[in-house]
């Protein structure tokens, strides 16, 4: 009989990586792949959706709270039409000087009667409804409903029929609108990332309870708690990464699809809602934090199962 | 306070129970010192699979002191087991093997998680297959080996780490006579080498095959030591070390 085989003291008595191929290949492939790389592919296709359309919405509500709070318009509402002309002259003459105003305009009366055609017609006679005559001003950035205020009074004396209007107050309800659509935009990413957790979570749990003689033995071993849940987290991770990409690339596209949609639409409203540089590296981080979410919470479980062993 | 290098274990009153039942072991105490070889028989139900659970800490008592290595396993973080659990080798009564893995991963697998490099594993594995007959089975997975092949990588992966104590569970009730003589021969040789060996059995003629051997017979849970494998009274383990 041959003498047994002298293994050497070579096995390190600390707590040595138990990692890589050789640690991935303790748990089948076959029984912990499954559907879990297309549900995070779909998952983050999703919150890439989200993601992009609470941006959009963002850059928007700033744009045009932006704009607005630096616009108003004076209206000068008066029957006689030489009357309504002097004053707005003197209004104009007056608001270009202030410091307050950075540029001035008169619309002229035919580009009024074109905004008002679709509700009074074609060739509305002017005594039989005045229209008013418009002066659009653009204010220094930061000015407040008191420049407002004092500008009122300001033109009170010079066009007393002179109405004052801040365009910010008539869309104040879009863009309420707008924000409460982007918040939800942005709870909805939360819940995606809830979701998706618990997804990992269900997944880790019965990758567990079907690989469970195998963590037992290696357990038993000396396998450590940190190298039994690497091998889960590699192998989460490498759904992640698969669905991730995946999700990542699908989610572009419809951004993309919906970008040109919106596009084609021409709204100035809308313009305002397109996706910068930053918006976009924004968008390419998803699948990571995806990714982080999925091996985070697949480490968390699996710790949390293998304390319940000795 | 440490306790003398020379006890590798020392049970002092400890008693095994599952829930509310009664207990399994009662009043368990003896010491196990390095480089003797002790069998642990009785008959089936005795408790011998559960007194080697509690040595293999895959158990916690439900009453009692453990000192393994010197240091008091019960009350000792579950974080720092494992590297006890590397000090010993383990031959499960029913094999454990991983299905999926070959004959070779499967006796490498004590190895890799100690750490040691692939290219450190492939000598000491192929020998050991070699030696338990089953160099041209390397490749093969448990479900196509037969159960006497399946007992022999078991004890492979128990023994290819040399550990300070081997702890087995009716090792060889599935060999023909032949391969048992040769693996408690395997064990004998490790045991000359320093390591403890913990053999359970309740084969009389393996036990006779190892003369030095203590016996520890366990009977309806409380133990007994016909050959003295217990003489050295267990010192009573000092409250809050």
């Amino acid at each position: 009989m041959k003498r047994p085989p002298v293994v050497t003291r070579a096995v390190e008595r600390g707590l040595s990586p138990f990692r890589g191929k050789r640690a991935a290949h303790l748990l089948p492939r076959a029984r912990l792949g499954g559907p879990m790389p297309w549900v995070i592919a779909i998952m983050v296709a999703i919150t890439v959706l989200a993601t992009a359309g609470g941006l959009a919405l963002s850059n928007l509500v700033a744009r045009a709270s932006g704009d607005l709070a630096s616009s108003a318009t004076v209206q000068i509402v008066d029957p006689d039409p030489r009357t309504r002309s002097a004053q707005a002259e003197a209004a104009r003459d007056l608001l270009a000087s202030d410091p307050v105003v950075v540029s001035v305009a008169v619309l002229p009366e035919d580009e009024v009667e074109a905004l008002l055609e679709p509700w009074l017609g074609a060739g509305a006679e002017d005594d039989a409804l005045p229209i008013p005559a418009l002066i659009e001003l653009r204010l220094r950035d930061g000015s407040s409903e008191t420049e407002l205020a004092r500008l009122a009074d300001l033109l009170a004396e010079a066009a007393p029929d002179a109405r004052i209007d801040a365009q910010s107050d008539w869309l104040a309800p879009v863009l309420s609108a707008l924000s409460t659509l982007r918040w939800m935009a942005f709870g909805l990413i939360a819940l995606l990332a809830f979701t998706g957790a618990a997804a990992v979570w269900l997944a880790a749990r019965n990758a567990l309870g079907s690989n469970r003689d195998t963590i037992e033995i290696v357990h038993l071993l000396g396998g450590s708690d940190d190298q039994i849940a690497r091998i889960f987290q590699r192998s989460i991770l490498l759904d992640a990464l698969v669905g991730g990409l995946l999700g990542l690339l699908a989610g572009f596209a419809a951004v993309l699809l919906m970008g040109a949609q919106f596009a084609v639409l021409d709204s100035g409203l809308v313009a305002g809602g397109g996706l910068d540089r930053l918006d976009w590296m924004l968008l390419a981080l998803v699948p990571l934090f995806a990714i982080a979410i999925a091996v985070y919470t697949a480490r968390m479980t699996v710790l949390s199962s293998l304390r319940k062993m000795l | 306070m440490s306790a003398p290098e020379s006890e590798i274990v020392q049970f002092d009153n400890v008693g095994l129970r599952y829930g509310t039942d009664r207990e399994i072991l009662s009043n368990i105490s003896f010491t196990l010192f390095p480089g003797r070889f002790y069998f642990l028989t009785g008959a089936s139900g005795a408790g011998k699979t559960s007194l080697l659970k509690l040595l293999y800490l895959a158990q916690r008592p439900s009453r009692g002191a453990i000192r393994m290595f010197g240091t008091d396993v019960i009350t000792l973080p579950r974080e720092r087991l494992p590297a006890y659990r590397r000090r010993m080798g383990v031959v499960f009564q029913d094999f454990r093997l991983v299905d999926h893995l070959s004959a070779f991963d499967n006796i490498a697998l004590p190895l890799r998680v100690s750490g040691v490099r692939e290219a450190d594993l492939q000598g000491p594995v192929t020998d050991m297959l070699e030696w338990v007959g089953l160099g041209h089975r390397a490749e093969a997975r448990p479900a196509t080996l037969s159960g006497g092949e399946q007992q022999r990588v078991a004890i492979a992966r128990a023994v290819i780490g040399r550990p300070d104590m081997l702890v087995a569970d009716e090792p060889t009730g599935n060999v023909d006579p032949e391969m048992a003589l040769k693996l408690i021969r395997l064990f004998e040789a490790l045991n000359r080498l320093g390591t403890t060996v913990v053999v359970a059995t309740h084969d009389v003629h393996l036990i006779r095959k190892v003369p030095d051997s203590l016996i520890m017979r366990l009977d309806k849970g409380t133990l007994a030591d016909p050959t003295g494998a217990l003489r050295y009274p267990p010192r009573r383990v000092e409250a809050g070390r």
